[in-house]
């Protein structure tokens, strides 16, 4: 990409509505096991897309796609303007600088510290002073109620605290993308109703665009029709989105590697579609 | 019949790319930056403090072991007080490079396979990739790097405390004097099997680590992958060095000598 080009890509970029992540016809293989026949889909700015599908659909190798972890055998797949499923793993780098990925089992550094883990990145692979990081890491680890067990090892959490050090290091770094694989599976409801709450304020107060890929539906829903709004003390709350905001989060079903059903909340709903009532009930 | 031979070339094949393609990009690693200081520092320790306890037994062992039995062999030709030649030039070119890479192997090869296999298995490297941090250079580089230093370093202490095993045999067991046995172990030690004896080692700890970390990061099918993948890296990195030694006593015998 030339200059003027990847000005251009910048600006639209930066336009309300943008696309950010854009799958084209994408398919992929492992040897002759098809995962992703013809999947194809816009993620917007600021929007929320809701992967829904049975174990083993593909879900969690579409958003590894998207950062590159696995090379797509045909189709298109851009990233904030640049084709992902065409650059080297060098020049992948500066694409997922702006991309989050909370991984399905976490993914913890488990020879690493909480704190190291969160701060993985700015720790390792910026010039961020050190008082900087850890002024940083403390406030993510705050923002999540997990301040307490800073200094403790992965192996000394829970499940459900494993996950959101795992949110929290994917969100330390400020990308403004995030992929959240299953972030709210086997946690209780209120634990669940947590980190949901965290995924909606991202979305809402930092403009961050999500992935969000989950079997519970109960969580999906929640996400999709809720907004967080700051008021003017400043206190964030969680309120029943608006119709508008509602429309900005939309699911997607995978099935046979092909994408079965895409629509808002209400839709999805209303759906009359055999397997996705099964999926529903 | 035949198809299977060609699937298991074409397997063989892929796997020496793959390997070859792991050098390349280590090499590259190790001149340019970003460097992991802290991670290679860790891995010194590890690889070389760590290794330690395990090299110091094996070296004295052999060589007690060794001036035992060369000394019943050399009282068949009276020549029982050369007993320290005979140890200090097997343990230098051949004991001391090969039996401290096997030892390193199952202690360094098999816990690299195993610890990098498992990052693997539960998307540690795939998170790593994500974060913006290169797995060759952060895991693979360190790695090496110790190895290359390290296995050489031991070598030397394995054969120096197998030609005092070997003395405390001589002395008390066989009776040989103790300057007569250092003396026989200082003289007959040529340059060239000094140099035999510290080229190996080198080869020894690369070999041991980048087969070990290829089979690491190739690791799949979750924690029974990992258990194939620490038994393959032992088996493996056993077996090469072995037949490395042949090959490198073969060429070195005629460049040296
Ligand atoms: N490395 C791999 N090698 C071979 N097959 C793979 C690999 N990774 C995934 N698959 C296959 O691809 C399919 C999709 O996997 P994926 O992990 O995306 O499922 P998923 O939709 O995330 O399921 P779950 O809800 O259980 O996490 C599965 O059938 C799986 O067997
Ligand atoms: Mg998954």
């Amino acid at each position: 990409m030339d200059e003027t080009a990847s000005a251009t890509a910048a600006s639209i970029l930066s336009e309300p509505g943008a696309p950010v992540v854009v799958f084209d016809r994408v398919q992929l293989a492992f040897d002759d096991k098809v995962v992703l026949k013809d999947v194809s889909f816009t993620l917007i700015k600021g929007h929320t897309k809701i992967i829904l599908g049975a174990s083993g659909a593909g879900k969690s190798i579409t958003l590894k796609i998207i950062l590159g972890l696995l090379r797509a055998d045909g189709g298109v797949v851009w990233v904030n303007g640049a084709r992902v499923d065409q650059l080297s793993e060098r020049e992948l780098m500066p694409v997922r600088a702006d991309l989050g990925m909370i991984f399905q089992e976490g993914a913890l550094f488990d020879s690493l510290t909480v704190r190291e883990n969160v701060g993985y990145k700015l720790y390792e692979e910026t010039d961020m002073p050190i008082e900087d990081v850890d002024r940083r890491v403390e406030e993510v680890l705050g923002f999540i109620g997990l301040s307490e067990h800073i200094d403790k090892m992965p192996s000394e959490l829970s499940g459900g605290q494993r996950r959101r050090v795992a949110i929290a290091r994917a969100m330390a770094f400020k990308p403004r993308i995030l992929l959240y694989d299953e972030a709210t599976t086997g946690l209780d409801p209120i634990t669940a109703t947590t980190v949901d709450d965290e995924i909606i304020k991202l979305r809402d107060l930092e403009g961050v665009s999500s992935i969000v890929v989950t079997h519970q539906l109960r969580d999906a829903f929640y996400i999709a029709t809720h907004m967080a709004v700051r008021d003017s003390g400043g206190a964030v709350r969680i309120l029943p989105a608006t119709p508008e905001k509602a429309d900005e989060a939309e699911f997607i079903m995978l099935k046979d590697g092909l994408i079965c059903f895409e629509g808002n909340a209400e839709e999805l709903r209303s759906s009359t579609d055999p397997y996705l009532r099964q999926f529903l009930t | 019949m035949l198809a299977f031979i060609v699937n298991w070339l074409k397997k063989a094949a892929l796997e020496v790319q793959e390997y070859m393609r792991l050098i390349g990009a280590t090499m590259r690693g190790v001149v340019t930056p970003p460097i992991y200081r802290h991670d290679i520092v860790e891995q010194f320790d590890q690889i070389g403090i760590g290794s330690l306890t395990v090299v110091l037994l094996t070296g004295f062992f052999t060589g007690a072991a060794l001036a035992s039995q060369t000394g019943i062999t050399l009282d068949q030709f009276g020549a029982r007080p050369v007993v320290g030649r005979l140890v200090s030039a097997s343990i230098v070119t051949e004991l001391g490079p090969v039996l401290t890479a096997l030892m390193l192997t199952g202690r360094i090869g098999s816990g690299i396979a195993a610890e990098l296999g498992s990052m693997v298995v539960t998307d540690q490297v795939s998170a790593l990739r994500a974060l913006g941090t290169d797995p060759i250079r952060k895991l693979v580089v360190p790695r090496v790097l110790a190895g290359l230093v390290m296995a050489p370093i031991l070598t030397i202490v394995s054969d120096f405390v197998g030609i005092v095993g070997g003395w405390i045999v001589s002395r008390f067991q066989l009776q040989v004097a103790s300057g007569q046995y250092w003396s026989s172990v200082t003289d007959v030690l040529f340059i060239q099997d000094v140099q035999q004896g510290l080229i190996k080692p080198f080869v020894f700890g690369f070999m041991i680590v980048t087969i070990a970390c290829h089979v690491g990061l190739r690791t799949k099918g979750g924690t029974q992958g990992v258990g194939r993948a620490t038994t393959i890296a032992v088996v493996a990195g056993s077996v090469s060095i072995i037949a490395m030694d042949f090959f490198i006593t073969q060429v070195l015998v005629t460049l040296l000598y």
